[in-house]
């Protein structure tokens, strides 16, 4: 298979097959637990569940105060990482064409310059994350393969976006990008990835729990 | 013409002075990347050499690559091909026709077994047997088997010898192939391009005739001093692809000042030629000066590469209705897997044994 043939694999099928992966996975892992139900709770409600829930759905993504120097190192470098991801895939035209082809909706994009610094911002936080991961006693202790594996599938369609318009070959940088980009999005249901959505669901059940005992979550 | 000429004889035959002669060479020399010395050397060596036999064969093809060889423009480089080679078969160009054409080619082929050159434009149907597409009653199959045996190196002009072309793209009825298909034991260049860019075809040949070798080759074998760059690697509409300005439509405010046609489906990124230095028509301009995207032709299966208007970053499929189908899908099975495991724990929960007094 010549570099055409593999990158027109990568654009139809390939693709295809990633997101039906990722879709169906990231809809089952979300909907699976809702469903299964909970226990009757007897106890006599003294407050909403929704309200609360939304509330801390919110509150929990703000930047919390009282923290030691460690956790502001944390919550840092994560804001970091997040947002410069997000800006780079929500942002960058190439990517919104991408959207604009598929599902016909498409935005404002930023200009080149404003991704380069959100994608190299973003892959210093996740550089400085791993130091942290493997230099802090305990976080190495609780570290397992996946944490790893899951900060190398992340980092890969940050560098090879990057390096596409440094590379010599741009084709063949395009292809190791979407194979980068593939491989996370099939990776996401079956790893922590998951919270990409599951962090909303659970963030909102704490809140609903707070809520029903009249208590602040 | 005497086939036993030299260049430098025909040359001063025809009125065409030393001076030009050796600006063509330094013309040459620059465009395949050779270092300045090279011009002088390629003079010499091209008004020595004796014109070469070249056959033409044409396959499963439009003629597009030949008429971009001759309908140029004048004074042209490729001129001066035909005073470089002694073209002893050409379909399109040859005066002779029936048994005096093929009587020609068999001509050549015996008094220049091992020396000649091989042109070839179009691709080679093999299906049924190579039925799809044949001259003098033979098959496109069986002439370049026979041709191919005795010739030096085979030149493969235009995309369709080179990797199929368009009679090679889906469903490819014909079971068109490329020359390199078929031919594996002689060294093959492929001048890839619908059409191919005449001073390309003019250059190799030129590198043959000075160093006795061809040029230098990337991995699909075409020459690197032609095919080393991509089109937007050297386009001039580069700098706002790098500033992020794009034309969005054919006839928006970024399509009249003249910004980067990539969202238009611009194929220039993973296209390898040399449209956007040595352009068209005399240096006129190229097809993304003329405002419309490149779409890579002079790279296997463009034909079948998605359309020529969704860009690079976008899917060549449809995958809206596949994400839709896999959420609702994703969901079923929630539900059913859910019921399914609700029913597991009541199972175990009614299962549950009251513990007694008894039983302790």
């Amino acid at each position: 298979m010549n570099q055409h043939a593999l990158l027109f694999f990568l654009r139809g099928q390939g693709l295809k097959f990633a997101v039906i992966v990722f879709t169906f996975g990231l809809i089952y892992r979300l909907l699976h637990p809702v469903l299964l139900g909970r226990k009757k709770n007897l106890a006599a409600p003294r407050g909403g569940e929704w309200g609360p829930g939304m509330r801390t759905i919110w509150h929990r993504s703000l930047f919390p105060v009282r923290l030691t120097p460690r956790g502001h190192f944390i919550i840092i470098a994560g804001y970091i990482f997040h947002l410069g991801f997000l800006i780079t895939l929500l942002f960058l035209s190439q990517h919104i064409e991408l959207v604009k082809n598929t599902f016909g909706i498409y935005w404002p994009a930023l200009p080149p310059g404003a991704i380069s610094i959100a994608a190299v911002l973003s892959i210093a936080a996740l550089a400085a994350l791993f130091v942290h991961r493997i230099t802090d006693p305990v976080k190495r202790l609780i570290s397992d393969f996946q944490d790893y594996l899951v900060w190398v599938l992340t980092l890969l369609p940050l560098l090879t976006g990057l390096a596409l318009d440094m590379a010599a070959d741009y084709q063949r940088m395009l292809i190791v990008h979407i194979i980068s980009v593939e491989l996370l999005l099939i990776a996401i249901p079956f790893t922590k990835l998951a919270h990409m959505l599951t962090t909303f669901s659970s963030r909102w059940y704490n809140g609903a729990i707070a809520g029903y005992k009249g208590v602040k979550a | 013409m005497k086939d036993h000429e030299t260049l430098s004889e025909r040359l001063a035959e025809q009125g065409i002075s030393r001076r030009a002669f050796l600006k063509f060479c330094t013309a040459l020399a620059s465009l395949m990347a050779l270092p300045p010395e090279s011009a002088a050397a390629m003079a010499q060596a091209l008004a020595k050499s004796l014109r070469p036999s070249v056959i033409w064969l044409s396959f499963q093809e439009c003629t597009g690559c030949t008429e971009s060889l001759t309908r140029s423009y004048t004074p042209t480089l490729e001129s001066l091909i035909f005073d470089m080679i002694s073209l002893d078969y050409h379909h399109t160009l040859q005066a002779a026709s029936g048994f005096a054409a093929e009587k020609s080619r068999e001509d050549a082929m015996k008094n220049f077994y091992g020396k000649y050159l091989l042109v070839v434009d179009g691709s080679i149907p093999i299906n049924g047997g190579g039925v799809y597409s044949t001259i003098a009653g033979r098959t496109n199959l069986d002439l370049l088997q026979e041709t191919a045996k005795g010739a030096a190196a085979i030149i493969a002009v235009g995309t369709c010898s080179s990797f199929g072309g368009i009679p090679n793209a889906r469903p490819n009825p014909t079971g068109a192939v490329a020359v390199s298909d078929i031919v594996r034991d002689k060294p093959i260049v492929n001048i890839s391009g619908c059409p191919p860019i005449p001073s390309v075809i003019t250059g190799v040949l030129a590198h043959y005739l000075t160093f006795g070798t061809l040029p230098d080759l990337d991995d699909l074998n075409r020459p690197r001093s032609y095919y080393g760059t991509t089109i937007h690697d050297r386009c001039y509409r580069r700098p706002f692809y790098d500033q992020g300005k794009f034309a969005k439509t054919f006839d928006d405010e970024g399509a009249k000042n003249g910004w980067c046609l990539f969202e238009l489906g611009c194929k220039g990124p993973t296209t390898h030629n040399a449209c956007a230095t040595t352009k068209w028509n005399g240096g006129t301009s190229f097809p993304i000066e003329s405002g419309h995207g490149c779409l890579g032709c002079s790279e296997p299966h463009f034909w079948d590469a998605g359309s020529f208007y969704t860009p690079l970053s976008a899917p060549v499929v449809n995958i809206e209705a596949t994400t839709l189908g896999a959420a609702i899908a994703g969901a079923g099975v929630a539900v059913a897997m859910s019921s399914l495991d609700r029913n597991k724990i009541h199972r175990a929960q009614q299962a549950h044994e009251i513990m007694s007094v008894k039983d302790l």
